[in-house]
């Protein structure tokens, strides 16, 4: 018997409710803080931070607890909150080489200006569940030593003092804002860079991999991973100077990849940078990998067909919340589109099967 | 009770003039992609996010809005958006067709004729009619300026010679007053005729590729075909078992396991007020 679907409604309610309950689990578990997610969950908070182009670890964490875990749900919640946010104004650019580092280092020199920095890294630890933790034992304390009173420039800017490595003079254009403006192709490197740090972090990973395995091969090394605290400042245009208004933690990454130069330029160094909210290796190594894979045509190099030298390919494809949004579309109702398949898949069967017709 | 967290219907007043400034664009121009900077909505892309950026832009709190989903007004998504506007603009709503200003669809044309001064909000999930031929939005957009639509009826063509007719169901491309072929969202072909000449404003919005396009009212929008295969709108060869209406657009139901099913009609107004009207 034919039932019709009223109560769509209704459902939906349940449904949500039941969401609700899931989402907090067995209640006879103490329920997570933000806070707690905040303090302990960082490097999540990190990433939702910023595939969500927003820096708040607050409501990073609160959207993480939200959405049960799920990385691509807590950034799309991000993103739908900072959308309705006004803008009061733009900073002016960030003075990543006045940063106070945390961990900074480069693996194309030895030692240098600044230092090598380890920092919390999971880079030499041995992967071994850690039983203690289970039992939540004490809180580690880490030791201390004093701070190296020093300036730590960036190893581009020191190569760059030989002509090593190619010029990067300081542009006047306003860059693009893809939040405000939609996409067009071709994209020039600051929108491209905008787009890939909204990116998603798994896809973007894949890509640089699949460059370091061949497909549009660029030689990186890593000239430099800085993490720290860099001031931002507002110019306000009442006082007539400029306000720090508050700090953000960056991960930034520059690499230097080889260049066989070209008809006009010399045999230089060639430069890939990446740039994420908090700490966020990962994320700033593998945008600096596909920044420098996307510069093929820029730099007189051959279009080998490596999908990460495709502009239209990466940009239109590394946002995670079009993509997850796109993709889960499929499970809404298409009955109406698949009642005009069937019909037609039927009439073709019956001209090409006339015994077979029902 | 419009909930007083938000402004209303949701977007800022910036936002809903960057959207009118793209529609009264894609109006002048029928049938040509208006780019324009869509928003992160509260739902996820692909659930309508075109759809309701082009209907928060038209809404007026005199309004009253319908919202359908494959020709329902109860299917979840439906359900979903209605609330939302009601949420966040606090306008009237109606399932009656004929009652309501504004109409956001998804994947249908109500069967009840739309008439002047009706708005009719499609969700589009790919605006782009020569995606599937051609994958570069940099090379489809030169397609465009150039009039070079040979392509789509070489794939017409290939439909006709391999299954003796054309293949396509749904989302069947139109010509748009003998200039851009445009695609009118995965309405099944049946709707096709109703995009032609029809007297109310038909505005089409796809939020993650980030287009808005239009149909004014009364605009030429012919479905492609060739001379000795004529475009033919297809449904399935039933009436109502509800309402027993012989012309409507029918949903298929299964009833049991032994291949029993019925026919009823997709649009839920259109089929709830026949029967009413026979009582």
């Amino acid at each position: 018997m034919y039932v019709a679907v009223k109560g769509g409604e209704r459902a939906i309610d349940a449904a949500h409710a039941w969401l609700a309950e899931a989402r907090r689990g067995d209640a006879a578990v103490p329920e997570l803080t933000v806070a707690q997610i905040r303090e302990q969950m960082t490097l999540a908070v990190n990433r939702v931070m910023t595939e969500g182009s927003l820096y708040d670890p607050d409501l990073a964490a609160l959207a993480i607890k939200q959405a049960r875990g799920d990385m691509i749900e807590a950034v799309f919640l991000l993103r739908a909150y900072r959308t309705t946010l006004p803008r009061l104004g733009a900073s002016l650019p960030l003075d990543t080489a006045a940063m106070t580092v945390q961990r900074r280092i480069s693996a194309t020199f030895k030692d240098l200006p600044g230092g090598q920095v380890l920092g919390p890294t999971f880079d030499y630890t041995h992967r071994l569940l850690d039983f203690t933790l289970m039992a939540e034992g004490e809180a580690p304390r880490a030791p201390t030593a004093p701070i190296r009173d020093e300036p730590v420039p960036h190893v581009t800017t020191l190569l760059d003092q030989d002509g090593l490595i190619e010029a990067t003079p300081p542009g006047e254009a306003e860059p693009g804002d893809l939040t405000r403006a939609p996409l067009e192709l071709p994209a020039d490197r600051a929108l491209r860079l905008q787009a890939l740090a909204r990116g998603d972090e798994g896809f973007l990973l894949s890509m640089a991999y699949s460059t370091q395995r061949g497909y549009g091969r660029t030689h990186a090394f890593v000239g430099e991973l800085r993490i720290g605290l860099v001031a931002v400042e507002l110019f306000i245009p009442e006082l007539g100077f400029s306000v720090e208004v508050g700090e953000v933690e960056l991960s930034e990454c520059e690499t230097i990849n080889q260049f066989m130069g070209s008809k006009t330029e010399p045999p230089q160094f060639t430069r890939g940078y990446g740039l994420a909210f908090g700490q966020n290796e990962r994320k700033a190594l593998s945008m600096s990998l596909v920044d420098r894979a996307l510069r093929w045509q820029e730099l007189g190099e051959d279009d080998v067909g490596a999908p990460a030298q495709d502009e239209e390919f990466v940009l239109s494809h590394a946002d995670n919340v079009q993509a997850t949004g796109f993709l889960e579309h499929i499970k809404l109702p298409h009955y109406v589109d698949f009642q005009a398949e069937l019909e037609l898949v039927r009439r073709l069967r019956r001209e090409a099967l006339p015994e077979a017709a029902e | 009770m419009t909930d007083a967290a938000f402004n209303f219907a949701y977007l800022d007043e910036q936002t809903k003039r960057m959207l009118r400034r793209a529609i009264l664009k894609a109006v002048a121009v029928p049938g040509y992609q208006v780019p324009f900077a869509s928003r992160e909505m509260p739902m996820p892309y692909g659930w309508g996010t075109g759809g309701v950026q082009v209907t928060a832009a038209c809404l007026v709190p005199e309004d009253v809005l319908k919202v359908i989903d494959q020709g329902a007004d109860d299917t979840t998504n439906a359900v979903s958006i209605r609330k939302f506007f009601v949420k966040t603009a606090g306008v009237a709503v109606t399932e009656a067709t004929a009652d309501a200003s504004i109409i956001q669809t998804r994947h249908r044309i109500p069967e009840h004729p739309l008439t002047e001064g009706q708005i009719l909000v499609f969700q589009v999930p790919i605006p782009e009619p020569l995606r599937f031929l051609e994958p570069r939005e940099t090379e489809t957009r030169k397609m465009h300026e150039l009039e070079e639509y040979g392509l789509m009826h070489v794939k017409l063509y290939e439909d006709i010679a391999r299954h003796g007719a054309i293949a396509t169901s749904y989302a069947y491309p139109v010509r748009v007053e003998g200039r851009y072929v445009m695609d009118p969202s995965p309405i099944p072909k049946f709707d096709n005729p109703k995009l032609d000449g029809n007297p109310a404003l038909m505005l089409f919005g796809a939020g993650r590729e980030q287009r808005i396009y239009a149909l004014p009212p009364y605009t030429r929008a012919i479905s492609l075909d060739f001379e000795d295969h004529p475009f033919r709108p297809t449904k399935a060869d039933h009436a109502c078992s509800l309402c027993g209406s012989a012309t409507s657009y029918l949903d298929e139901v299964i009833t049991d396991d032994r291949g029993g099913r019925m026919f009823v009609c997709s649009d839920t107004d259109f089929c709830r007020s026949r029967r009413e009207a026979a009582e």
